[in-house]
Order: structure tokens, then C-alpha cells, then sequence
């Protein structure tokens, strides 16, 4: 399985803030990873087969490793509460993705404005700014300092990252920092609700795209794990038995039937097929959240079933 | 390292005379006439010679082998293309035109621009123009069976499709169209060294490029089209309102004599393999398998450059920070360590996996538009062509890049 990048091993984990416990994830054979843009989120498949959203907050330079930092929900279902309680270096885990919505706009100068864990995205949103030589600025808050994570990263950068916890410094200065909407200038924003909300309401009426928000909504569906499933093809009506942790591409061209791919990892979409029925797991890095929930097409080289059976426009 | 020029390019070293290390020397030169219209023997003494090579005519590494090939195309980190894909590096020679935004640039500043022309371009997104341009290439089929007699492979069909429906996809307007396909050959034969191809072309193309220049504006680009489409993304902030015209301009570069070369050489495999032919005509849906196949075998684009950021080991071997290397994308998908019968046009093999469009994060964006270009006109023709017959001795246009045929003479044998 490992062959197609989409079973990884937790290398390392380390609690770095109250309740933050940061993940390094590798390829057990030691191969790249996919590639990912800043602000791009993976799905962790957890051993029993869950599956949660963490985006990736480390050195994308490094094809080698992901770094993710979790955030232990104490009102949650229970995946963040595994990732803390259970997940221990050598587990191995799944990987849908990497996928983007929440993509750095180019722009000279940026606001980014994390709240809590919205941290994550916004990290590797600054080393590109560092390195696309932009202007940028951080406005950091969290319940506490000893929550708020990576302030040791941070901190190198001086006076660009203002860091305001609520119990010394109350709410985020909002107003003051969003300032007015200008051409040259973008803001992204990443953390709990009420902020989001906040934000959204102070920068109504902005110019389209000048604002870029992320919400950690949490996923609707539990995932499948990699469980066996039928593959019916359309056109003639025959059955294709998928195993557990065999590509469907694989047991297509082992039934005769070859669509062509290329990367194998779901990121180039050479091997998108029509599903007709059934509902697909995606594990891709191409469709939106709309397009996934949609359910209307797949890339076989990656992503799998979550019903028994799925027709393919094959 | 010392160097001995004093201008703003000084931190970086001029070309080693020699290699380091035990790296194997070629005196080849693939960018003479006789290499660039026979390829293959060079590409074998090539791969045979080692996972790395040191080309000394031009002070540049080359690696021929899939394995080596497909680990460079990957390793943007390492490789990269901001110095330009080309033999010049951009550090110290500046570049016949403003840098691409996406082939000529690494991340960060790769992906906005990126992830934009992804989504226009995207399989899905294409999809609305697939009916379209059956139709389109059923009439190029017709038109080419109504002449009755020989046509040539590449003017009445190769280039007469694409010429017709990727402009208009693009959102060009009706005239001046004769100016892509020179320009494409131009920018092709620029990323070689500066030799009798390149400065021949170069007399003419002023008018060339600023006709190219004009159409990237977005007053000269139809609603709907993906030229709009790009300048949509600049209303969105996607990408910058400067960016735009930069994004356009490669589709315009990359987008037309690719195509056009890569159907002329999936038509002269047809015409040189009847049975594989045959295979089309019997299973119509291998028209994809078929063209990715001749992308393979033939890979129109031949060549590309990386730049070392750091030393770098190839199989063992060293690639000394800041030179140029030249990965033989046409050598790697003829490797015999990667594909079996290596030279055979073969629709049963699965080419999945070839370097053919690149790989990695430069993977050709237009990969989609390409295939489905191919899949219309060779669907067309197998609907009304039994056999397509070579009538006469085909012509190669060498290319410093590009695999490129001139003229095709071939007959269509309409079905009964
Ligand atoms: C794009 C993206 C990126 C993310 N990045 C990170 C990250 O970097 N770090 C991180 O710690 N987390 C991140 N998350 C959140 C993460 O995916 C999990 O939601 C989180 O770890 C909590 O998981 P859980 O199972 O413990 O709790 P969940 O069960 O997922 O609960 C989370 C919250 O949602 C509420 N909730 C539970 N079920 C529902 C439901 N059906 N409908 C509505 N609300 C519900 C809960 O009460 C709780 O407040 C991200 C989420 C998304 C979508
Ligand atoms: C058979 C046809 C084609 C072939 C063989 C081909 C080949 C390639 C190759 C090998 C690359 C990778 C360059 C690198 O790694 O440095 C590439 C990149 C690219 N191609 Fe194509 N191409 C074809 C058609 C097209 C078409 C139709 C378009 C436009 C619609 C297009 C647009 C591009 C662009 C924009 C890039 C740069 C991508 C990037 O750097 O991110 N190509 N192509």
C-alpha cells in the first residue's frame, strides 16, 4: 500500500502547548510525500478507521515529512482525543489528500490572523510571505499563552507576529488591525467560529478575495477504512472485486479493463472515472467539497468505496 | 569556489571546464542536426553510460535513465526551474522573453498561477467541450476523406485540429492565428543553445511575439474561453491583474505545437503499425491509451533543463550546485530498465507512468486538453478509416525540444 504514498507512519509526537500535541508523519519506506501549497490540510485515516482533517503546518522544503498539531476537543466525537490518548510513534495512519481551500492569494502585503489552533495554516503562510518577499503581519490570540502553540517559532520574526492571549490581553484587537481593504493587500484568517463570524461581519462589503477565511468545521461522514468492495462497470454490466488496500486501478487492469493514470497519487487527475452509483471514499487532492460531496466522479488510483458496490462509467 | 566576473551575477560560479568526481564524459552533441533528427542512438550511448553524464560541448550533466529522470522531475527542491528550463541560466544571461510564471518558476511564486490554470484546465472543466469537439473532429475527418487522394498527415490533420479548436477554447480572436505555431517553435528551439535553428528563427519573430503579447490582454480575449477565465481569477485575487497576462501567454507557448506533434506522431505510428491500428479500429476507447502511448514513444517534448539549488547525488553520482542539467524525457521513456520491448508501439502496454508530460509539480498542465484533443480526432478517424497508409517518406522539422515531423504523405483508406 505504501507504494502509492497513501499508508504513513508517525515518526514523532510531542506536546507542543496545552492540549496541542504536534504529529510528524513519514512514509514507511522512506519515499517523498505528496507535494502541498500552504494552507493545504491532509486526511488522517486512524487506525480504526476515523477519519479527521489537520492541516499541514510544517516545512513543505521537506518532501520527507508532514508535520500536523492537533488540538485535543474535549467536546468532540473523539478523533482528536485518540490522536492525544492513543496514537504512539511507529502507529501507522491513512492519508487522503493533501488538499487546499484555503490558498495564499498573491498579494504584496498580508494580514494573518490566527485564532488557537488556526495556527496551523497560517505557519507555512508565512514562510511563503518570507520568501515571496511580501509584507506580512500576525495577529495571534488564544485562551492563554501556555495554550497557544509554536510561539518559539514565532518569535524569531520580532514585532511582525503580535501574540495576544485573552487572559492578559483580553479579545483580538480586531478593528484596528483589519484596517481598510486595499488592492495590494490580503488578509487570511484561521480559528474557532465566533472569530471567523467577527471578522466576516467587520470586512462586509470588501472587494472579492481580499479576505480568506478557513473554518475547522468538523467532517460530516466517518470514513471507510480500507475494506473490500465491488466495482460494477457500466457498460457491460461486470463486477470487479476490489481487496483491502488494493488500488481500484489495479484490480481494473487486473480485470482487463485499463484506464490510464500517471502520478498514482492523486494529484495530477489523468484517472478520473464517472461513478454512476454508489458513494465514493476520495482520498484525491483535486475535487472541492462540493465536487466530493457530489459524488459524481473519482480518481481510481487513490480513492476507494464507502458502499459495497460502486458503478463506474467504465 | 573563486570567480572572476564582477557584476551583480558574481556569487554564482561560471560552468566547470570538468566534472567532479568519476562523473562519465560525452562529447555528443544533442543539439546537432544529425541527434536532433535521429535521436535514438545518442539516447542509448546515453543511458548506457551511466545513471549521469557530463556533456562537455556544453558544460551541462544529462541523465538518460527513467529511474533518474522521474527522481529529478519530482525533486523540485532540489531541481529547479527558476534558472530556466532551457540550457541559458537565467542568473547570468537574461532571457529572450519576461520568465514563465509556471514553467520558469518555482514555489512559492509557482503556485497561484498553478492552481489556477489547474482548475481551468481540469479534466471536469473540459468536459463541456468534449461533444463539441468530436463534432469538430468529424468534419477535420470528412473534409480529409472528401480530398479523396493523399493528404499530409501533418498540415491536414495535425495541425488543421488543434488550429481549430484550441484557439477558440482560448478565446483568440479569428485573426493573426498562423502566429501560434511559429512561436511555439520559437520558445522550443530558445531553451536550446544559441545554433543555426535558433538564430535563423530569430530574424523573423518580432511580429510573432508581439501579436502573442496583444492576445494575453484581456480586451482581445472572448467571454467563456480559458483566457477569460485567467483574467476571472485576477477579479477573484486568485492570481494579480499582472499575472494574467503572463498565465494566457503559456497557453499560447505550450499549448499548440505539442499537440500538433504529438497527433503527427501517434497518426505516423498508425500509419507504421497497422495492427496496433487495427486494435483502435476494434476498441474505439483506446483512443486515449493510444495517444498517451505515442506521447511515450515519441515524446514530443524531448527535453527540458533543471538547475541544481544544492549538490546533489544522482545514483552515486554528483551534480555540483548551481549547473545545469538536461533530463532526457524521450531517453526515459525508451529506458528498458522501465518498459518492456522499450521501442514497440503498443496499444496493449498500460504507458501510465510515462515522462512524456513531465512529472512532479511542472507536470504539463495542458495534459487534459492535449488528451482530449486526441481522443476527438482519433475517435473521428476510427469511425470512417479503415487503414492509414504511409505513401510516402515522412520529413522531420528539427526542433532543439520538440520531436517534430514536417510532412506525413499519407493515404486514408475510408471504411467499407
Ligand atoms: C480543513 C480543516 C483543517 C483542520 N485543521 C486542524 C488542525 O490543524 N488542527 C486541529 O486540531 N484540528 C483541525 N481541524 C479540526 C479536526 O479535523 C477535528 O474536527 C478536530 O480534531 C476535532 O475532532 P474530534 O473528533 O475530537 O471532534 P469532532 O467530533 O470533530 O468535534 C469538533 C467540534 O464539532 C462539534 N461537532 C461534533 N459533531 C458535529 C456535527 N455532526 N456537526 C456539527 N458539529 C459537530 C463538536 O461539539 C466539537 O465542538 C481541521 C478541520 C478542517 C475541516
Ligand atoms: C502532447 C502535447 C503536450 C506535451 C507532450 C507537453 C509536454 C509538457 C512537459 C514535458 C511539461 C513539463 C515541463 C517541465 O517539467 O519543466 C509541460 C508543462 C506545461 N505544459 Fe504541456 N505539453 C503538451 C500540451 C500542452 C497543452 C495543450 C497546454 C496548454 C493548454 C500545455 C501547457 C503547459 C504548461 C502551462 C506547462 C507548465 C506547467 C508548470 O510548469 O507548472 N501543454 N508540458
Amino acid at each position: 500500500m505504501s507504494e502509492t504514498g497513501r499508508t504513513l507512519v508517525v515518526a514523532d509526537k510531542r506536546l507542543v502547548a496545552a492540549g496541542v500535541a504536534a504529529i510528524e508523519l513519514r512514509d514507511p519506506d522512506g519515499a517523498r510525500l505528496p507535494d502541498w501549497t500552504p494552507g493545504s490540510h491532509i486526511d488522517l485515516v486512524l487506525p480504526d478507521g476515523v477519519v479527521r482533517q489537520y492541516s499541514l503546518c510544517g516545512d513543505r522544503r521537506d518532501a520527507h515529512v508532514y508535520r500536523i498539531a492537533v488540538l485535543r476537543e474535549v467536546a468532540g466525537r473523539g478523533g482528536s482525543a485518540q490522536v492525544h490518548d492513543r496514537l504512539v510513534v511507529s502507529d501507522r495512519v491513512g492519508l487522503g489528500g493533501p488538499r487546499n481551500a484555503f490558498r495564499l492569494a498573491p498579494a504584496a502585503r498580508y494580514l494573518f490572523v490566527a485564532g488557537g489552533i488556526g495556527i496551523t495554516p497560517i505557519l507555512p503562510m508565512i514562510d511563503a510571505a518570507e520568501r515571496l518577499g511580501a509584507q506580512w503581519q500576525l495577529l495571534y490570540g488564544g485562551r492563554s499563552r501556555a495554550s497557544m502553540a509554536f510561539l518559539d517559532d514565532l518569535s524569531r520574526y520580532g514585532d511582525r507576529v503580535v501574540v495576544h492571549p485573552v487572559d492578559e490581553a483580553g479579545l483580538l484587537p480586531l478593528d484596528a488591525h483589519l484596517g481598510e481593504p486595499a488592492p495590494d493587500r490580503k488578509v487570511h484568517v484561521c480559528g474557532p467560529g465566533p472569530l471567523l463570524d467577527a471578522v466576516h461581519a467587520r470586512c462586509a462589503g470588501w472587494p472579492a478575495g481580499s479576505l480568506r477565511t478557513e473554518r475547522f468545521v468538523a467532517a460530516e461522514v466517518d470514513a471507510t477504512n480500507d475494506r473490500a468492495f465491488d466495482v460494477e462497470l457500466a457498460s457491460s454490466g461486470r463486477t470487479v472485486p476490489v481487496g483491502p488496500g488494493i488500488p481500484v486501478v489495479d484490480a481494473l487492469r487486473a480485470a482487463g479493463v485499463s484506464v490510464l493514470t500517471s502520478c498514482r497519487r492523486g494529484l495530477c487527475g489523468t484517472c478520473e472515472v464517472d461513478v454512476l452509483d454508489g458513494v465514493p471514499d476520495h482520498r484525491d487532492s483535486l475535487l472541492d467539497d462540493e465536487e466530493r460531496r457530489s459524488g459524481r466522479s473519482m480518481f481510481v488510483c487513490v480513492s476507494r468505496s464507502r458502499t459495497p458496490r460502486l458503478v463506474l462509467d467504465l | 569556489m573563486t570567480s572572476t566576473t564582477t557584476d551583480a551575477t558574481a556569487s554564482i560560479p561560471p560552468p566547470a571546464p570538468e566534472p567532479g568526481g568519476d562523473v562519465p564524459v560525452l562529447d555528443v552533441d544533442p543539439f546537432s542536426p544529425e541527434v536532433l533528427l535521429d535521436p535514438l542512438p545518442m539516447q542509448h550511448e546515453l543511458r548506457e553510460t551511466g545513471p549521469l553524464a557530463y556533456l562537455s560541448r556544453y558544460g551541462v550533466y544529462a541523465m538518460g535513465r527513467y529511474a533518474d529522470v522521474h527522481a529529478a522531475l519530482t525533486n523540485w527542491q532540489g531541481f529547479i526551474s527558476s534558472a530556466g528550463v532551457g540550457v541559458s541560466d537565467f542568473r547570468r544571461e537574461p532571457p529572450w522573453r519576461p520568465p514563465s510564471l509556471l514553467l520558469e518558476a518555482d514555489p512559492p511564486h509557482h503556485d497561484a498561477p498553478r492552481a489556477v490554470l489547474t482548475s481551468i484546465l481540469s479534466a471536469r472543466a473540459l468536459r463541456r467541450l468534449r461533444d463539441r469537439w468530436l463534432e469538430d473532429a468529424r468534419e477535420v475527418v470528412a473534409a480529409a476523406l472528401a480530398r479523396g487522394g493523399d493528404l499530409d498527415g501533418v498540415a491536414d490533420l495535425a495541425e488543421v485540429f488543434p488550429l481549430r479548436v484550441f484557439p477558440d477554447a482560448v478565446g483568440l480572436g479569428p485573426d493573426g492565428r498562423e502566429h501560434l505555431i511559429p512561436y511555439g517553435s520559437f520558445a522550443f528551439n530558445a531553451f536550446g543553445p544559441r545554433n543555426d535553428l535558433l538564430t535563423s528563427a530569430e530574424r523573423d519573430i518580432g511580429p510573432t511575439i508581439a501579436w502573442i503579447g496583444e492576445q494575453c490582454r484581456r480586451e482581445n480575449l472572448a467571454p467563456g474561453g480559458f483566457g477569460a477565465q485567467i483574467w476571472a481569477a485576477s477579479d477573484r485575487g486568485d492570481i494579480t491583474p499582472e499575472q494574467a497576462p503572463l498565465v494566457v501567454r503559456s497557453l499560447l507557448t505550450a499549448g499548440v505545437d505539442t499537440t500538433v506533434n504529438g497527433l503527427a506522431a501517434c497518426l505516423h505510428a498508425f500509419a507504421t503499425h497497422p495492427d496496433q491500428y487495427a486494435r483502435l479500429r476494434a476498441e474505439p476507447a483506446l483512443a486515449r491509451v493510444a495517444f498517451d502511448e505515442a506521447v511515450r514513444w515519441e515524446s514530443p517534448v524531448q527535453t527540458f533543463f533543471r538547475t541544481a539549488e544544492v549538490d546533489i547525488d544522482v545514483s552515486g553520482f554528483r551534480v555540483p550546485a548551481d549547473r545545469k542539467i538536461l533530463m532526457f524525457l524521450g531517453s526515459a521513456n525508451r529506458d528498458p530498465r522501465r518498459w518492456q520491448a522499450s521501442d514497440a508501439f503498443d496499444l496493449g502496454r498500460d504507458p501510465s507512468g510515462h515522462v512524456g508530460f513531465g512529472m512532479g509539480l511542472h507536470q504539463c498542465a495542458g495534459q487534459h486538453v492535449a488528451r482530449l484533443e486526441a481522443e476527438a480526432l482519433f475517435t473521428a478517424l476510427a469511425e470512417r478509416v479503415e487503414r492509414v497508409e504511409l505513401v510516402g517518406e515522412p520529413t522531420r522539422k528539427p526542433n532543439n525540444t520538440l520531436r517534430t515531423w514536417q510532412q506525413l504523405p499519407i493515404r486514408l483508406v475510408p471504411t467499407g
